[in-house]
């Protein structure tokens, strides 16, 4: 395997809420390879974006990094200097928020915009700048005679194609889009995943995608990272991931998830609800809703180990995934937890 | 659709809503538009039921979902419910159908009042609609019950803020219910849920269809949740039908050029899928300036000399209706 691109050892990153430290992501460990997309899934609450935040370090004010190392190109970024870390932002990381409309200002044109990246933070001419932009927009399907026009004037894909260009401007190694088509309708949204695939084939860019839509993770992934309550939970190839997960939310996912290429059977939802942070279970953070728990469950918390090969699970009952494999697919399994 | 004896709850015959878009200089100008957010939908729906309204952000479905409701007022055609035109209700009788008839929000986190408690967002439309005290608790009971929050008693005295996603969408469900509608437009009501949570507010709705028997409109832009609760799917786009019947032939069969684009865009949760490029041009129309004739045309891969001249008619084709010259008889 080559050098990783950035690689998480036990990054945890903690909010202070009123004199309590809640902990948002808990040593959080895997690898982001070159030329790869990455899915970060799960619910709301579970981290995910905190930990994407984390890695442009644009946290909210009341967060920090409270251990771990994110080495992305041999140098650890949690350590790094706000000046330093500048540097980083935009030439070698890129941000694609949830929402394009929040990131582009409405009272420049996007052209000016595209503009201002390359030539304030890229150090380039203006007319370099300017062929630039037609580039990156040409890279993205828009006109570029849309260079001109002002963010309102765009429908909410075209917006996102926008940011896309924009994350695109100074060449980055690393791409991190928060749950870039999640307010698009499926038709749009196709046609960003399949921006974001050709991208990184003709680029080689890494992207981070964070979804709660393992849909997506299936159309556009090599590995997926599953996280539960600030814990990763399982890791590995996407397509080994989710065909044999080996962690029961996993399963449990794919239970609840339709499916419009087989047959419309049931769908199993998780009974109850992630647990409140402030708070959380003792041991596997999961056992309170997983119909396999056993009483270590409770109270032992579930190493992140190997599965097969590098698909990863942080689960007690790893060795019998199979056999809660085929339990986990009958939908009186899901009807009480244990 | 389906031949049947019985008169329909819910007709739909060329109905019409138009907004004026432009403010008064513009109208004086003369440079006003009208943008056409329904246009000629007609469909029909018999007692019992469920429907979903299918398609992107923009065709229409909602706004046609607000005018079954009456929410909004039809600008043109007609809205019959149980044989009766709505836009001509009023006073009482505009009362007595707001008793039959409900609406389920998107948004369970903004759709209760948050200083009510659960007991009170409930006792609401009872208290509306003049349904003596005593019976209040009994009909809350059985309302909860109906959407499977059966220890009520736990819920009964917290506050929204208190629950869960999934359990205040219930509520919102069970208040719905409360007055036992016959007919409830539900417009994407697990779009802001999580997926673990989603499966189970889904299993409810197709619980309380099972046990009220309730004619039920279903409006999303999720093809695969439409599925799962609704047999048959009515797909709109820029404000008209498109096409029309039983949801499992539409998504093995579609016939609409565009349909087979919104079927072909919907990722599945596995491995194995198609990374083919859409049969569709990009770039949403403006609903201000569709194009002529067939409003889809300008995306369509099949368009040809006629869609541009002529909006496609009603074509029947067994079981389904659908909205597209290369289906329509040579005329």
């Amino acid at each position: 395997m080559t050098e990783p691109l950035l690689s998480l050892k036990g990054l945890s990153i903690a909010y202070k809420v009123g004199a309590h430290d809640i902990i948002a992501v808990e040593g959080a460990t895997f690898d982001v390879q070159p030329g790869s997309i990455v899915g970060l899934v799960g619910e709301s609450g579970c981290g995910k974006t905190t930990l994407a935040r984390s890695l442009t370090r644009v946290l909210a004010a009341n967060a920090r990094i409270a251990g771990g190392k994110a080495v992305f190109c041999g140098q650890d970024i949690v350590g790094l200097s706000e000046r330093a870390m500048n540097g980083l932002r935009w030439r070698e990381i890129a941000f694609i928020p949830q929402s394009a409309m929040n990131s582009l200002d409405p009272v420049y044109t996007v052209g000016s915009q595209l503009a201002e990246v390359l030539t304030r933070r890229g150090g380039m001419a203006r007319a370099a700048a300017r062929k630039r932009s037609e580039e990156l927009f040409e890279w993205v399907g828009i006109e570029t005679n849309r260079l001109g026009d002002y963010p309102h004037q765009f429908s909410g894909g075209m917006r996102q194609r926008v940011a896309i260009a924009l994350a695109l401007a100074l060449d980055p190694k690393l791409i991190i889009a928060d749950e870039p088509v999640t307010a698009l309708d499926v038709i749009v949204q196709r046609q960003i995943l399949d921006q974001l695939r050709e991208l990184k084939e003709r680029l080689g860019i890494s992207v981070i995608l964070v979804t709660h839509d393992i849909s997506v993770v299936a159309y556009v992934c090599d590995r997926v990272v599953v996280m539960y309550a600030g814990r990763v939970v399982e890791t590995g190839p996407m397509a080994a991931t989710l065909t044999a997960p080996a962690h029961p939310y996993t399963m449990g996912l794919r239970n609840a998830f339709p499916d419009l290429a087989g047959a419309a059977g049931e769908l199993t939802p998780i009974e109850g609800s992630p647990p409140d942070l402030a708070n959380p279970p003792a041991g596997c953070r999961f056992a309170p809703r997983c119909p396999f728990a056993e009483a270590r469950c409770r109270t032992d918390v579930p190493e992140l180990l190997p599965y097969e090969g590098d698909h990863l699970a942080a689960c007690h009952r790893i060795a019998e995934a199979e056999t809660l494999r085929a339990r986990a697919v009958a939908s009186e399994t899901w009807e009480v937890p244990a | 659709m389906r031949d049947t004896q019985d008169p329909p709850l819910i007709k739909l015959e060329a109905a019409e809503l138009h907004f004026p878009v432009g403010g008064v200089l513009a109208q004086l100008q003369g440079r006003s538009t009208v943008v056409k957010a329904v246009d000629g939908v007609t469909f029909e729906l018999r007692r019992g039921e469920s429907v979903g309204l299918l398609g992107e952000s923009g065709c229409g479905k909602t706004s046609t979902g607000r005018m079954l409701v009456r929410l909004d007022k039809a600008t043109g055609g007609r809205v019959e419910f149980d044989g009766e035109d709505i836009s001509a209700l009023s006073g009482d009788a505009l009362k007595r159908f707001r008793s039959r008839v409900q609406l389920i929000f998107q948004n369970p986190f903004e759709a209760l009042n948050p200083r009510f408690t659960i007991r009170d967002v409930l006792a609401e439309p009872l208290e509306n609609a003049r349904i003596p005290k005593t019976e209040h608790e009994g009909r809350i009971l059985r309302a909860m019950a109906l959407v499977k929050l059966g220890d009520a008693a736990q819920f009964m005295d917290r506050y929204p803020h208190q629950l869960s996603g999934g359990q205040l969408q219930r509520i919102v469900m069970a208040r719905a219910l409360i007055l036992e509608p016959e007919f409830v437009v539900a417009d994407e009501p697990v779009s802001m849920l999580d997926v673990s949570v989603r499966a189970g507010v889904l299993n409810v709705f197709r619980d309380v269809r099972a046990k009220t028997g309730i004619t039920a409109i279903y409006i999303s832009h999720d093809l695969a949740l439409v599925r799962y609760v609704c047999e048959r799917t009515i797909v709109m786009y820029l404000g008209r039908i498109v096409e029309d019947g039983p949801t499992e032939d539409i998504v093995a069969n579609p016939l609409h050029p565009y349909t087979q684009a919104l079927v072909a865009a919907v990722p599945v949760p596995h491995p194995d899928q198609s990374h083919e490029p859409l049969p569709i041009g990009r770039g949403a129309p403006d609903p201000r300036n569709p194009p002529s004739g067939c409003t889809f045309r300008d995306r369509c891969p099949r368009a040809f000399d006629r869609c541009a001249v002529e909006a496609p008619g009603p074509t029947r084709i067994q079981n389904r209706i659908v909205h597209c010259h290369l289906h329509a008889p040579e005329t």
